[in-house]
């Protein structure tokens, strides 16, 4: 077990500054307007650095630099760019310690999360960019003997990127690796919540990558999040977060004409068929864990599962071994890697939480356990947790259908197949679902049946590259992790060519 | 009687919308859902989201000397929502989309209660609900 040092302690391997500017064509620059905003650990609730408040004006510097850097990058070959991108991977590498406890530091998740899964995801990603955009091909049609049309995949130019906090930096890659992969310039705001990881990662690799290519713009989002998305210097915006935001970044690419690529959350189910207790083997192990997922990243995770269904049979006997589980859960410091859960990332997270707790409740939801703020000791008073708490309830109460990001499940039973899949599509969303069986034929009927973009078989909170990630309904517009993705950042050329000497003779 | 009220505001939520609408003018509410800042209430100016029939106008908030501010909800989000009663209180937080009181440090939430069956009977015979 090792247990990291916060910033300013001995031996601590995060190393904050004590104010940030904005990341502007290479450099850091300092806010148009000289206004800062205050940045806590929620693992505290204690400041630890300021970080720069961004208007439109600081959004049209960025987007001058990377309008400047746009046409040079474009025109690198694949080669070159997948070389950077290795390269980034490889400096994320050697510094993966601290990036993961400067992560957990930020966002008050567990550092064996961000050790084992964010930090190591997001270097494979740039690698798998790194690979798809070398392996990429255009295409030719033979229209006839004479005449081809050549179709050559362009960069859209510059691009905005908006970035959510739960996972700040492996969502900051999920969207930078295939816009850079593709030749393309970025202007990036970081969540308000969590500005300062992605920033310590642009120090990390500002020789890397031709100034300008990718800029980084802090601030609220009335102020410096709607000027990027609705500004018509940017030919796409990509938005992870809610679905009213959602609404208006479309509302303002309707405006500029351009596409934009919408991850904007779900209310995922979990399904556990009977033959899950068949035997009490590793695989019985294996959807005990999966159950208890809900609680990775702290529930904040757009895909949590946070609808658990269970059939009848085997109701009483499942939910009590999951409250068990669930019960064992090591709650406390971040930065500890043997702690399981850690804090919500602010301190509005937390009272939503708080507020959905009480609305549970009120509808008639009972609490199998947990329920309630988890009052942490000495330094970890001032933080925001969370015990980690299942309800018992009905899929039409309001904590079966809506997004509460914390360490939430609400479970409910089924009494057969049809049943299961009705439930598990009543919702508005369609963006993860989780099958547990034994059974091929089940497995491979509820995947089907279900409606939404990801279904986990037999396992679940998995997100390699190369697997397709994105929403059916209500969860958004594109997909992401995946080549395809390539596509979302890319426009078609098409040459139509003839070769012939002869006139068509119609004039 | 009138109908039953669907939506209100505490003291402190309606004290920031009044200083809010004299920094930006008329103003709107929009219940969100999903991801991140998902499941709570959005401030704009007035008319910057496009509302429409996909829409529910929940009631409007009294700033007092004539003022008030609409609150929305998409209606499919609406459909499972509508048996509780919805009240916008204000904390101390960070960051929500494009909503204009995050600047001051403060976050717009949600709280709610379960109609009384008098409330939701009233509701559904006037063809709300």
């Amino acid at each position: 077990m090792t247990v990291y040092a916060p910033p300013g302690q001995p031996g601590s391997l995060i190393s904050y500054r004590d104010r940030y500017d904005h990341w502007i064509g290479g450099e850091f620059v300092a806010p148009a307007s000289g206004r800062y905003f205050e940045n806590p650990s929620p693992v505290t609730g204690r400041t630890f650095t300021e970080v720069g408040r961004g208007d439109a004006d600081d959004i049209e510097r960025a987007l001058d630099a990377a309008h400047g850097a746009s046409r040079a990058w474009g025109r690198t070959t694949a080669t070159e760019r997948a070389v950077i991108l290795n390269k980034i991977a490889d400096r994320m590498e050697q510094n993966l310690e601290m990036l993961a406890a400067a992560e957990a530091w930020e966002n008050g998740k567990p550092v064996r999360e961000t050790l084992a899964f964010d930090i190591p995801l997001a270097i494979d990603h740039f690698r798998y960019f790194a690979g798809a955009i070398r392996a990429q091909e255009g295409s030719i049609s033979e229209i006839d003997g004479d005449t081809i049309a050549y179709h050559f995949h362009e960069p859209l130019g510059v691009v905005a990127q908006i970035i959510p906090w739960n996972f700040p930096i492996l969502m900051a890659t999920w969207k930078l690796a295939p816009a850079l992969a593709a030749g393309n310039a970025v202007v990036l705001k970081p969540a308000e919540q969590t500005p300062a990881s992605i920033l310590l990662l642009m120090e990390l690799i500002a020789d890397l990558l031709p100034a300008g290519v990718v800029n980084v713009v802090n601030g609220f989002g009335v102020e410096a999040g709607k000027p990027l998305a609705s500004s018509p210097r940017v030919r796409k915006v990509a938005f992870t977060g809610e679905t009213t935001t959602g609404r208006l970044i479309m509302q303002y690419a309707s405006q500029n004409i351009i596409p934009v690529t919408l991850e904007l959350g779900g209310k995922s189910p979990n399904i556990f068929f009977e033959d899950v207790v068949r035997e009490k083997d590793g695989f019985y192990d294996k959807a005990l864990e999966g159950f208890a997922m809900f609680a990775l990243n702290q529930g904040e995770v757009c895909t949590c599962p946070s609808r658990a269904l269970i059939q009848e049979s085997i109701y009483d006997e499942f939910l009590e071994a999951v409250k068990l589980r669930t019960e064992s859960m090591r709650q406390g410091d971040p930065l500890d890697t043997e702690t399981q859960v850690g804090a919500q990332a602010s301190n509005d997270q937390l009272e939503k939480i708080l507020s959905y707790l009480d609305i549970g409740r009120a509808e008639g939801a009972r609490v199998v356990t947990g329920g309630h703020r988890a009052e942490l000791s000495g330094d970890l008073s001032g933080g925001y947790y969370v015990t980690p708490t299942i309800f018992e309830g009905k899929n039409s109460m309001r904590v079966f259908q809506e997004e509460i990001f914390g360490p939430v499940v609400a479970v409910t039973s089924f009494s057969d197949y049809e049943d299961a899949i009705s439930i598990a599509n009543d919702t508005l969303y369609g963006l993860g679902a989780g099958v547990w069986s034994r059974e091929a034929a089940i497995q491979y009927r509820a995947g089907r049946d279900i409606e939404a973009g990801r279904v986990w078989t037999n396992c679940y909170h998995a997100y390699p590259a190369a697997a397709a990630f994105g929403g059916y309904k209500g969860s958004g517009v594109g997909r992401e992790n995946h080549k395809m993705m390539l596509d979302h950042y890319q426009q078609t050329k098409n040459l139509l060519v003839s070769y012939t000497q002869e006139s068509l003779g119609l004039f | 009687m009138g109908l039953p009220e669907r939506v209100a505001a505490t003291d402190a939520a309606l004290d920031m919308l009044r200083t809010l609408r004299g920094q930006h003018g008329e103003l709107m509410i929009h219940q969100s859902g999903g991801c991140c800042d998902g499941s709570s209430p959005m401030c704009y100016p007035s008319g910057d989201l496009i509302t429409g029939d996909v829409d529910v106008h929940l009631g409007d908030l009294d700033l007092g000397d004539g003022a008030s501010v609409p609150v929305w909800m998409t209606r499919a989000q609406y459909e499972y929502w509508k048996h509780t009663h919805l009240t916008i209180d204000l904390v101390p937080g960070r960051g929500a989309g494009f909503s204009l009181e995050a600047p001051e440090g403060v976050r717009f939430l949600l709280r709610s209660r379960v109609l009384t069956d008098e409330e939701y009977g009233a509701l559904h015979a006037a063809g709300f609900v």
